[in-house]
């Protein structure tokens, strides 16, 4: 049970606009299954940009990045796509929904690139997550009619449409309300109970981090406690 | 299942920039459309302009021109023969003009199967008199029934009946123009002398109109036998044959195998009209040059609106391509949408093009020039808007080629994170 799904090797990253500047330093750590972690620190402590050298979107950087034990490092751009379709969810600060389509089929997008289920088990599928996180009502209405806190739960919907070995949050709750910040806090700890899923989720909301089974903090690029 | 995903995807983007998308669409029915009214127009007139000259004009004219002996009595002897003779003031000698030989050379034309119809004829200068004035023309002794079938001589007499030439003894066919200076009308009789000073008398059984002006005040027809008869020559008196072929782009060749066959002159009708080929060639390229111009704004056009189409869909590429889309995947999409709102287009602009020149074809257009045209010309050929959709989907995905790849190559991060 005590599979690690996520493995970070002496990663380092710096930008090179205007000036070199080293960003991260040196940074390994790894996840097991079912871990529920949060990465905090202070702005610009590049904990955001760890997320997405994590999430495999960033290439830049120097270091080793293992997914599901397979090596990411060198991938081409398709082979690092369809990793992202299958293994990982991702829920951003701003909700980036698709406004050109309906609740359910910005759920069902990722699946039906994925290609592996025919289209009436997504449909299904992705009805069943909308129930468990209370939106089903939503389903047909356009991406750009429900609300702020709705938006992020259908973004959470919508990252565990392709069942992914972790979903990864960019400041998921930064930009809800008290009363959002909460349900969608709640919604990551009854995926973590229930399902036994892995969150990666970076966040400055002590309360939040607080809240979760491992914190790792950082400061000035480097991973200080994990 | 993958295809069908993207080409949802594709009208999503392109519904939600419904306005846009018309318009970009627009621009190419526009160009797809006055490409092939323009191409239509132009090669329907320039087919009406080519056929006064290629309707009429027998593919291989065969006859005996006023020329000077090509070999000369001295070079023919023997002992002077192989000597080089300078031979001074050499003239064109009182030859006689009839093809030597007709009848067999008409006979030998008719069996080959390169030839689709001969016809024989004799030409004469003659005077037509008027009161004290003699007026110069031309009297040409035609094989009316041959005439009618390969150069659409019918077509040309815009009164009365060109059979009567053939029913109707010492009858003739005037110019338009001349018999106006004539003031013959039909029915009437006109006095006719030959060079020789033989006066006869000819009915008029109708006007004869080809749309050259200068040519119709010159000119006028009546039967073979007629005209032998008004110059006192046998029946086998014959000045021209004129030859049709199966294949006019033969002529040529055909033409210098004939002159040697029946060792006579013969011309064909590239040599004898040019300058059709080479207006015609000009037009063309005109009209296509205007065409593909009109297709490649368009083009623009679609460039403009894809480009606009992804700065604001920045956010939907990045989310795209965080959840598992492909640069590829993404420069499909818009590939999609370019060809999409060009297919669009083009398909209105073959529907519009093809309705705009059938108006055309029914607007009157009447000329004394061109007898037989009532309305404008339109050439309805499917060889236009084979190009027009050719054009129309080169254009259109280079247009969507250099967005796409621009769209293909977003950073999501740089997006997600400068929020």
């Amino acid at each position: 049970m005590e599979s690690i799904i996520l493995q970070a090797k002496d990663i380092s990253k710096s930008f090179r606009d205007p000036v070199l500047m080293p960003v991260l330093h040196h940074i390994s750590f790894e996840i097991k299954k079912g871990e529920f972690t949060s990465i905090i620190g202070k702005s610009g402590c590049g904990k955001s940009t760890l997320l997405y050298v994590l999430s495999t979107m960033d290439t830049d950087y120097t270091g080793e990045l293992y997914i599901g034990g397979q090596l990411m490092t060198g991938k081409s751009d398709k082979a690092l796509a369809h990793i992202r379709n299958e293994k990982i969810g991702f829920v951003f600060q701003f909700h980036y929904l698709l406004n050109e389509f309906s609740v359910l089929k910005n759920v069902m997008l990722p699946a039906l690139r994925l290609n592996k289920y025919t289209e009436k088990e997504i449909t299904e599928k992705a009805m069943r997550w909308l129930e468990n996180l209370g939106i089903e009502d939503l389903a047909h209405k356009k991406a750009n009619q429900v609300s702020g806190g709705q938006k992020q739960r259908v973004a959470i919907a919508r990252a565990l449409i392709n069942d992914p070995a972790i979903i990864m949050g960019d400041e998921p709750t930064g930009n809800l309300d008290k009363k959002n910040s909460r349900i969608v806090f709640d919604t990551f700890q009854q995926l973590s109970e229930e399902f036994n899923q892995t969150l990666l989720i970076v966040t400055h909301d002590t309360d939040f981090a607080s809240s979760t089974k491992r914190i790792i903090e950082m400061e000035d690029g480097r991973v200080i406690s994990h | 299942m993958k295809t069908r995903l993207l080409i949802e995807i594709t009208l999503s983007l392109l519904s939600a920039r419904m306005r846009q998308t018309v318009v970009a669409a627009v621009g190419v029915t526009f160009g797809i459309t006055m490409f092939i009214t323009l191409l239509s127009f132009m090669n329907g007139l320039n087919n009406l302009l080519d056929g006064l000259i290629t309707n009429r004009t027998p593919h291989i004219r065969i006859f005996r021109d006023i020329a000077p002996a090509k070999n000369q009595p001295v070079n023919l002897s023997e002992t002077y023969g192989n000597t080089y003779n300078f031979i001074q003031s050499v003239r064109a000698s009182n030859g006689r003009q009839e093809v030597y030989n007709a009848n067999k050379i008409i006979s030998l034309l008719r069996e080959d199967n390169r030839v689709l119809g001969v016809s024989e004829k004799v030409a004469t200068q003659v005077f037509f008199n008027t009161g004290t004035l003699d007026i110069t023309g031309f009297m040409n002794g035609i094989d009316i029934e041959a005439e009618m079938k390969f150069y659409r001589f019918s077509d040309y007499v815009t009164a009365g009946n060109p059979m009567d030439l053939k029913y109707t003894r010492n009858s003739i066919i005037l110019g338009k123009p001349l018999a106006d200076k004539l003031l013959a009308k039909i029915g009437d009789v006109v006095q006719v002398t030959t060079a020789q000073g033989e006066r006869f008398p000819l009915k008029v059984v109708g006007y004869y109109q080809s749309g050259l002006s200068d040519f119709d005040k010159t000119q006028s027809f009546a039967n073979v036998a007629t005209v032998q008869t008004i110059l006192g020559k046998p029946a086998s008196y014959i000045t021209d044959i004129e030859v049709k072929l199966r294949d006019i782009n033969t002529a040529p060749l055909l033409s210098k195998e004939f002159a040697r066959q029946f060792d006579t002159d013969t011309e064909d009708i590239q040599t004898a009209n040019a300058q059709f080929e080479t207006g015609t060639s000009v037009r063309n390229i005109i009209s296509y040059a205007v065409g593909i111009t009109l297709l490649i704004v368009a083009g623009f056009g679609i460039y403009n609106i894809l480009n606009m189409m992804i700065f604001e869909k920045m956010d939907t590429i990045a989310i795209l391509k965080a959840t598992g889309f492909a640069g590829a995947d993404v420069k499909k999409i818009f590939m999609l949408i370019s060809l999409g709102i060009g297919i669009a287009g083009c398909i209105a602009g073959l529907l519009l093009g093809n309705i705009l020149s059938h108006i055309i074809d029914h607007l009157p257009f009447e000329t004394a020039a061109l007898p037989t045209v009532k309305t404008f010309p339109v050439d309805f050929n499917p060889l236009y808007y084979i190009i027009a959709v050719a054009f129309s989907l080169i254009t259109t995905y280079f247009a969507g080629w250099f967005p796409a790849r621009k769209a293909s190559r977003v950073d999501p991060v740089v997006i997600i994170r400068g929020k």
